[in-house]
């Protein structure tokens, strides 16, 4: 037993060292002054990150360029991955897969420079038409990957019985395949949202004069000391932890209940 | 099969074409071409003067995928034999830094260790002298370890609960002791796992310029500071950054080929 107590405390240590960063940053958003000495309690620098009109307007931009490239990505996804699970021909079926693993990864430096190069060789002005491009072209693979082993595990027999009962394939389509996909939608459209959120260096190379949060949060920490950041760390950070507790708690109790169930049928 | 749709593949066709396929090959173009677009190897040539600063990224890189491995290897086996809700507890606090934006994750570390930082105004407090520890190689490693260790985790994990307790079991009652169950068992059936950890690590620490830029200082530039300089920045040049991203592209074909050639090794290895 003494093995699975060393262990216990390495885990504890390395979840020490992803957290202290961020719970450093944490505390030191209330502090009073700039800097890294103690002087007390203040909310200033939340009321300075209210009022700084740049980072409201960079996180209004980072939503709509996530929403809208999400929402295109996953329809494109979808499109894609019905079409590739149809498909007979196995040599087109491995290209389109390579093809959709060259953004996941070539590195996005690369990946970012070679549509700066493609969008200014079309003339496009770096903007939000070539930013939301950037943006579904990174994450439409997630989405498609996310929905074809979706589709691969569709009883075929359900749809052709639909059919028998007189279901035009339309109307079978969306009585039995959409249903049975839809899980994978969710995660692929969550997946590029996330992904259209986080995303720094794609954005640095495409975004021309349209700032999303991330290329306003570079110019600001390149500056160094700029408590502002704290405060907004501290937020997103919070945001995140109850996003992911509410999903968790959720899935976990789920589990429970079914574990529950299936006990009492025994 | 019944569901006819082979024609919904073709936007997704297209587009990847057009936003994937095309520019990598213009790339190639301009790597290959001055400003008036006439084919010349001056740029290619200018790019591998900087095959040192190249070298300096694989290596820092390296450095931090094996320490990736190396605090993540034990941590993710330990996760995997907790029971199943608090093994979703626990890859919930893993992934849960992964979610913050990573410039902010990055800037936590230099908050943590630049000249009036934290940790140097404790230092100072306390008596001791102030220490250098931004602008060194070994913050822009601490940095690259930090921000990707998640990385090596997961893939690590998910491979690790696959791993049929029956084997492991059978290797105890055949006498193996814990390192030998870890040596025959354990660790050749977690290389998939390995792999994919150490590209999803790799890949974005040899490329950086973010967490150099952040944490190195002028001091250690590395070859991601060095394209977005050329494309972006001070030796705006795009030619020139085409054929250093080449030169970038190149060593990072080369590592997913060794490494999925050693993953399909072993996996042959294992069916036997």
């Amino acid at each position: 037993m003494k093995r699975s107590k060393i262990s216990g405390i390495y885990a504890a240590f390395v979840l020490a060292f992803l957290y202290a960063p961020i719970a450093i940053l944490i505390i030191y958003s209330f502090n009073s002054v700039k800097g890294y000495s103690w002087q007390g309690f203040s909310l200033k620098w939340y009321k300075e990150l209210f009022s700084n009109e740049l980072i409201i307007e960079s996180f209004r931009n980072t939503l709509i360029v996530a929403f809208v490239a999400s929402v295109l990505a996953t329809i494109l996804g979808i499109l894609a991955a019905l079409g590739v699970y149809s498909m007979k021909n196995k040599m087109a079926k491995g290209l389109i897969k390579n093809v959709t693993n060259l953004p996941i990864l070539n590195p996005e430096i690369v990946t970012g420079i070679s549509l700066m190069l493609l969008f200014s060789a079309m003339r496009m002005r770096g903007g939000w038409a070539t930013l939301i491009i950037a943006h579904i072209t990174f994450c439409v693979p997630s989405v498609f990957l996310s929905i074809l082993p979706k589709l691969r595990q569709i009883n075929v027999s359900l749809y052709e019985a639909a059919m028998d009962l007189g279901c035009s394939p339309a109307k079978a389509f969306q009585k039995v395949v959409i249903p049975e996909i839809m899980p994978g939608i969710v995660t692929g459209f969550l997946m590029a949202l996330t992904y259209s959120i986080d995303d720094f260096v794609i954005s640095f190379f495409t975004a021309g004069d349209v700032q999303t949060l991330s290329i306003t949060i570079y110019s600001m920490v390149k500056k160094r000391v700029s408590p502002e950041i704290n405060a907004l760390s501290t937020i997103l950070f919070a945001v995140v932890l109850a996003v992911l507790l509410v999903t968790n708690i959720r899935a976990i109790r789920r589990e429970k209940e079914i574990e529950r169930k299936r006990a009492a049928r025994r | 099969m019944t569901i006819k749709a082979r024609w919904a593949a073709a936007p997704y066709i297209a587009w990847m074409v057009l936003f994937t396929i095309i520019p990598l090959c213009m790339i190639a173009y301009f790597g290959f071409t001055d400003a008036d677009g006439i084919f010349t190897l001056e740029y290619i040539k200018k790019a591998s003067d900087h095959i040192p600063t190249l070298i300096k990224s694989i290596y820092l890189a390296a450095i931090s995928t094996v320490i990736c491995l190396v605090i993540a290897y034990p941590f993710a086996y330990h996760v995997s034999r907790k029971s199943y809700s608090r093994q979703k507890m626990m890859i919930m606090l893993v992934m849960l830094p992964m979610w913050m934006n990573f410039l902010l994750r990055t800037h936590a570390l230099s908050a943590l260790i630049e000249d009036n930082g934290v940790i140097n105004t404790l230092l100072t407090k306390l008596g001791f002298e102030p220490l250098q520890m931004i602008n060194t190689q070994g913050a822009v490693v601490f940095g690259m370890v930090y921000n990707y260790l998640p990385y090596m985790i997961l893939p690590l994990y998910s491979i690790m609960t696959k791993i049929d307790v029956r084997l492991v079991e059978a290797a105890a009652d055949l006498g193996a002791g814990f390192i030998q169950t870890h040596r025959r068992i354990i660790f050749p059936m977690s290389v998939p796992g390995i792999v994919s950890g150490t590209t999803m690590v790799f890949v974005p620490a040899v490329s950086t310029f973010v967490i150099s830029g952040l944490l190195g200082g002028s001091g250690n530039y590395l070859i991601g500071d060095l394209i977005t300089a050329q494309t972006l920045g001070g030796a705006y040049n795009l030619n020139y950054g085409s054929a250093t991203s080449l030169l970038l592209m190149v060593v990072v074909l080369i590592t997913m080929v060794i490494f999925n050639r050693l993953e399909t090794e072993d996996s042959e290895a294992m069916i036997v």
